[in-house]
């Protein structure tokens, strides 16, 4: 659960931005990009990801040598590339008036 | 993978370790913790103390959430999943946990519904599947995990999802490392701070330990040249008269965090008066809780939860190990009652606890510390 674990933006949801589906290891899952919203995120990058979200982008030699950390550790690697398999992020529906981001947005907060 | 490479040559590694012993003043004795449960890792499993000359030595922090998480709230957890229609979602690392009434697996094959998740969005999913049940996502871990969960929670609400909690026990790390320098037990030199975490908080927060507290702090990266390179930083602030904090870690952590991160977590939670960490007792402003404006997602309001405070078992010693008073293998039970199979004590069960990295890479004593890591 601590661990970040790096993988590269496949594609970006055209409905939703703050969802992307991305490569971890060959295992591809969707997964929320939303605290990256300051930072221009694009097909091909590299992002290390904590429970299902993006923390930070990074790059390629930093992925390579989060990758080797993580394969080093074993087991709780293992676990939590099983664990990201089994994760079904999906979009789900907002309610008329409940975006909070609409309204950070308007409220410039 | 000609990156990595860079960060695991060997001769870097001596030609940095004689850097390092160059700089120790003779007869002056070193410690630095490092408060992250991933470099704890690193260093056992590189025998990155090896490389350090005797005069330093490295002791372990609080750095690991399952592992400061009192028995009590475990406990709490399992009393809610009892209640009706409940259907509690956790991470993986939390399943094992032993609470004063056994873990999350015991609990379930008593026949609560304990499901793991990869992440709180999938808690939602199952929320969204299972409109007649009410589901609850055990909240844990510091400042890398709390932006996930409060996301989470605002995704909730714009969703309006009426049947979706968090059982909140989230804490902080800067009041764990604050709790760590006024205590008596322990005279540290200096930090390794963290690397996930500063992605999040940034270096600004850290600041009072170097310039109240007068003790060096270094974020710092997971590969084992990181770790060294750290610790000659940490020295040569020593050795300047210098007390900064400084960042190993640019290449992934900003020096004003992860701002949105922030944000949301500042929108949705607020700290608890205190909150009780596992070998460190009380700590005041420790720990989140969610605001008041979203009571409605919050387990503790919804259900009826006991709150009991339970004793750690007698012969666990994981307090003297989260704070860095006495090594794994000095534990009375360490690798004999307690192993990563049969954990007494949290160290043990989380991968990334102190006492499972020793226990995995083979350090039961002193000696075959010294045994492992110089074969």
């Amino acid at each position: 659960m601590c661990l970040g674990i790096p993988g590269t933006i496949v594609e970006i949801d055209g409905d939703r931005p703050d969802l992307a589906k991305v490569d971890v290891s060959g295992v591809r899952r969707m997964i929320n990009i939303g605290l990256l919203e300051n930072e221009i995120v694009e097909p091909g990058d590299w992002i290390l990801i904590h429970v299902g979200f993006a923390l930070s982008k990074i790059d390629e030699e930093e992925a390579a040598s989060a990758m080797a950390f993580l394969e080093g550790i074993g087991t709780a690697y293992e676990e939590e590339l099983a664990a990201l398999a089994s994760s079904e992020i999906e979009a789900g529906f907002i309610q008329a008036g409940q975006d909070i981001e609409a309204r950070w947005a308007s409220e410039e907060v | 993978m000609r990156f990595v490479d860079e960060f695991r040559d060997a001769d870097l590694a001596r030609a940095l370790a004689t850097q390092i012993a160059g700089l120790c003043e003779p007869g002056r004795k070193y410690k630095f913790m490092e408060v992250c449960g991933g470099h704890t890792h690193t260093i056992y499993k590189h025998g990155i103390e090896d490389y350090l000359p005797e005069a330093v030595s490295l002791v372990h922090g609080p750095g690991c959430p399952v592992c400061v998480l009192p028995m009590g709230r475990i406990d709490d957890a399992i009393a809610i999943a009892e209640q009706d229609d409940v259907i509690l979602t956790s991470f993986g690392d939390m399943m094992r946990v032993p609470g004063g009434r056994g873990s999350f697996f015991d609990s379930k094959a008593a026949g609560t519904d304990i499901r793991m998740v990869y992440s709180p969005l999938d808690a939602l999913k199952i929320a969204r599947q299972n409109p007649d049940k009410r589901v609850v996502f055990m909240a844990i871990g510091f400042e890398t995990t709390a932006p996930s969960t409060a996301m989470t929670v605002l995704r909730a609400k714009a969703e309006g999802l009426e049947n979706f909690s968090i059982f909140c026990n989230h804490v902080t790390i800067i009041p764990a490392i604050k709790a760590i320098l006024d205590s008596p037990d322990l005279r540290l030199d200096g930090f390794i701070g963290p690397g996930h975490v500063s992605t999040v908080i940034g270096c600004r927060p850290y600041h009072f330990i170097s310039h109240t507290h007068g003790k060096p702090l270094v974020c710092a990266g997971f590969e084992p040249l990181d770790v060294l390179q750290s610790v000659y930083m940490i020295l040569k602030q020593l050795t300047e008269g210098r007390s900064e904090v400084e960042n190993q870690y640019s290449r992934v952590v900003p020096w004003d965090g992860n701002v949105k991160a922030l944000q949301v977590i500042n929108e949705t939670m607020e700290l608890r008066p205190y909150f009780e960490w596992r070998g460190l007792g009380f700590i005041s402003q420790s720990a989140l809780k969610l605001r008041d404006s979203y009571a409605a997602y919050d387990a503790e309001v919804i259900f009826d939860v006991p709150g009991v405070r339970v004793a750690d078992p007698k012969a666990c010693q994981c307090g003297e190990v989260l704070k860095g008073v006495i090594k794994p293998y000095e534990c009375k039970v360490f690798g004999t009652a307690c192993t990563p199979e049969t954990p007494i004590g949290t160290c043990m069960v989380s991968s990334e606890g102190a006492c499972a990295a020793y226990y995995n890479f083979g350090r039961f004593t002193r000696k075959r510390v010294m045994e492992v890591t110089s074969a």
